[in-house]
């Protein structure tokens, strides 16, 4: 019984001592080796993008708000202004990045 | 295979420290092989882990009281479902368990945030292995399931109250939910090491986060149907520390579910989000500490051990390491905006943040105290259900009010005149309730009477969003009512599957506050023939009957019941002798009406010699829903656990078009 349980743990200890190795067994010699990494800009891009992300659903939220009777139409007149240009504010930190705005709203979902 | 078993064991360990240190030397230098074979090293430990498993489990079934595990908590005569529950009825086999569901977890969660979340993995993988290395750790050198010994000829057996079907799948539902808060834990920490403070991290452990809130919650529901049935004291929750224990994770993580809602919606609440979830792990570290460190006295405590030191140790490393990372973070996780109103959405949303932590950490008053005055006094003072149920009200009728005011309230701000129609249909119907229960008599306990009062408030509110809802998006689309409805709740899956949840609550509420404030209680001595009145109820003690079960003798009092006069029928309640553990148990007899919710409840306190018997006879309105509550409860976290297509998109629209590392 001993020498089986050896048998079957050393089994074992091999297949994932070469799982763990298998990164280094698949490309010994690879020509790249670094972890991506966002840089400056695309950290700062990201934020933007969540940014308009947010000010999208805010305002998709405010309309269903609004039809559901949630919010009076004086308070939507009052918060539909800013929120605008809060998303046309976030679209155009974007404009290198971004597609057209329709692409915008309609990934947004 | 004992020695199979511990070699599994210490080729678990071995990964687990690989993926920790390997884990971080890559993160930090940013080698990408080397991230990876870490990452495999925690694939790895699931397999070693599952091994060791296998292996006691195996013993388990062959009755191989060698293992001083199996001989400790089996028996020849033990049913084969509850030696199989064996494997986590005592301290080893716990924690092989926690570390199997831990290093599965862990393996998920690399397979499935290699393409989602591949920034946040080379850091939160160490931390996977730094956790897993412990409790690998104390499965190799301070408690293993796999000492052995000369096998005697049987084993001691299991514990009496854990021969029950619960036991089967409640203790493995509570560990799901505390070993489940590791994932966020390390994502979490993982983002910060990685310095991604954007919604990452959230998105990859959202499911994760309920996944391990909904296991906590359910476990928590059938750990108190357990009670409720086995444990025969009357009740289904005693405030008892290792209770605690669960619950306390359960709040911090429900609070957890709320506010990061705010910080989606308005990228607020950052810094308090990543304290939220590092309080959860922690406070689900500090759950298994009370359960394995013998220092409360508790039915569901396993007795004293070395464990304590080590746990207290690892929970004080883990609780100093994440405050100071999230100290050296602080300036990334500022945010950018502010409340605009303490009348809106996140409002009320904090509001509830704020009482769900303040009841979670007095509860953690209450469960320390004992401790911490026996250390500092020498004199052990005991916090009992009086201080919880005073806080409970405290703090939980302020909350049931809040998941009432909260669906009706718009976010950023709401005016008085949106806020006096959006409340005027369910705060009438829910004065009308109390008008209405007041004259039935519910005002013999106004705590009652508020409560109740509030849970129509809250019914009104999730009734009037789906009503107000639906009928939006019909006018939107044109469609049929029932179409729009289905759209409506799958476009917003959170929302509405998160409203069901809080129906599950009221329910829970209702049955809590009828059981508790408006039960009646009756103790008798009875002779064969003798009857007692309790409530609308007469009972009759007809005879004792004495049989063999397949490992205990019982004994049951057979009872003819009464209702209103007229005769519903018998029930059983009496006491098991179980042989190999010489041990008893009491077998409580339960009658529930379907219709109103009821349960007349007996508990047979002594069998006298002189063939009398005391009885403790309890009358339990509304005490059902507490059961039912779980199964909406289920129903909601499902709902709000749903993939969302429409999610997807987005956040994969958004991280390909900026072409960012975090490649969806």
């Amino acid at each position: 019984m001993t020498v089986l349980a050896l048998a079957i743990g050393a089994v074992l200890a091999v297949t994932c001592v070469v799982f763990v190795a298998l990164p280094f067994l698949r490309e010994p010699d690879p020509v790249e080796d670094r972890l991506d990494e966002p840089g400056v800009l695309e950290r700062r891009a990201l934020e933007l993008a969540e940014e308009r992300d947010r000010a999208l659903a805010a305002l998709k939220e405010l309309e269903f708000d609004h039809r559901t009777g949630k919010i009076s139409d004086e308070d939507y007149r009052e918060l539909i202004g800013p929120l605008r240009a809060r998303v046309a504010e976030a679209l155009r930190a974007l404009e290198p990045h971004a597609g057209s705005t329709e692409e915008r709203v309609h990934a947004a979902g | 295979m004992p020695e199979l078993g511990r070699a599994a064991l210490a080729l678990c360990l071995g990964l687990a420290l690989y993926a920790l240190i390997a884990g971080a030397y890559a993160a930090k230098t940013r080698r990408r092989r080397l991230a990876h074979s870490a990452q495999n090293a925690l694939l790895a430990a699931f397999g070693a882990a599952g091994a060791a498993s296998i292996v006691l489990l195996a013993a388990l079934l062959r009755n191989d009281f060698s293992f001083k595990y199996v001989a400790e908590h089996t028996s020849r005569e033990l049913p084969t479902p509850y030696t199989i529950s064996a494997f986590w009825g005592g301290q080893e086999g716990s924690l092989l368990l926690w570390l199997l569901i831990l290093t599965g977890f862990s393996a998920a969660a690399v397979a499935l945030s290699r393409r989602s979340a591949p920034d946040l993995l080379p850091w939160a993988v160490p931390i996977l292995g730094l956790v897993a290395s412990f409790f690998a750790f104390m499965l190799v050198a301070v408690s293993s399931p796999f000492a052995t010994q000369l096998a005697p000829a049987d084993g001691a057996g299991l514990n009496p109250s854990l021969q029950n079907p619960y036991m089967m799948i409640h203790p493995p539902c509570l560990y799901l939910g505390y070993v489940g808060l590791t994932i966020p834990f390390a994502f979490a920490m993982g983002a910060l090491l990685a310095r991604r403070t954007d919604e990452l991290w959230i998105v990859a452990t959202r499911r994760w986060t309920l996944f391990a809130w909904t296991a906590l919650g359910i476990g928590q529901l059938l750990g108190s149907h357990w009670a409720y049935v086995e444990v025969g004291w009357g009740g289904y929750y005693a405030w008892d520390p290792v209770e605690n224990a669960a619950l306390m994770p359960w709040l911090a993580a429900t609070a957890f579910l709320h506010s990061v809602m705010i910080q989606e919606k308005r990228g607020m609440l950052k810094v308090w989000n990543v304290l939220l979830v590092v309080l959860a792990f922690c406070l689900a570290l500090f759950g298994t500490f009370l359960t394995r460190s013998g220092v409360v006295s508790s039915i569901h405590s396993f007795s004293v051990s070395p464990l304590g030191g080590w746990f207290l140790g690892f929970i004080a490393g883990i609780t100093a390491g994440s405050l100071i990372v999230i100290f050296t973070r602080l300036p990334l996780l500022r945010s950018k905006t502010r409340m605009e109103s303490l009348v809106s959405r996140e409002a009320t949303f904090l509001y509830n943040n704020l009482l769900l932590v303040a009841l979670c950490l007095t509860i953690l008053w209450g469960v320390a105290f004992p401790i911490l005055s026996e250390a500092v006094h020498g004199e052990r003072i005991t916090v009992s259900s009086p201080y919880y149920n005073f806080f409970l009200r405290v703090f939980g009728l302020p909350l049931l009010l809040l998941m009432a005011i909260g669906p009706l309230v718009a976010w950023r701000r709401a005016s008085l005149r949106s806020l006096g129609r959006s409340f005027a249909w369910p705060a009438g119907i829910a004065l009308a309730v109390g008008v209405v229960l007041l004259f039935l008599g519910a005002g013999s306990s106004w705590i009652g009477l508020v409560a109740y009062t509030f849970s129509a408030f809250v019914l009104a509110s999730i009734g009037y969003e789906f009503v107000r809802g639906t009928r939006a998006r019909k006018a939107l689309t044109g469609g049929a009512w029932l179409a729009a409805f289905v759209e409506l709740v799958g476009r917003n899956r959170r929302r509405y599957g998160g409203y069901i949840v809080h129906a599950a609550i009221v329910l829970l509420a209702i049955g809590v506050v009828g059981s508790s404030a408006y039960d009646t209680v009756r103790e008798r001595t009875l002779a064969p023939g003798q009857t007692m009145g309790v409530s609308h109820y007469t009972v009759r003690y007809d005879r004792l009957v004495k049989r063999d079960g397949p490992n205990a003798t019982e004994f049951r009092a057979i009872l003819g019941v009464k209702k209103d006069g007229r005769s519903v029928g018998t029930l059983e309640s009496g006491k098991n002798a179980y042989r190999a553990e010489d041990q008893t148990s009491n077998e409580v007899g339960i009658r529930s009406d379907p219709l109103t919710g009821e349960d007349l409840y007996v508990i047979t306190d002594a069998i006298n010699p002189n063939g009398t018997i005391a009885f403790k006879v309890l009358v339990k309105p509304l005490v059902n829903l507490i059961w039912i509550s779980g199964v909406v409860f289920l129903l909601g976290s499902v709902v709000a656990l749903w993939p969302s297509a429409a999610e997807q998109r987005r956040l994969a629209s958004r991280y390909r078009e900026l072409r960012a590392p975090a490649r969806a």
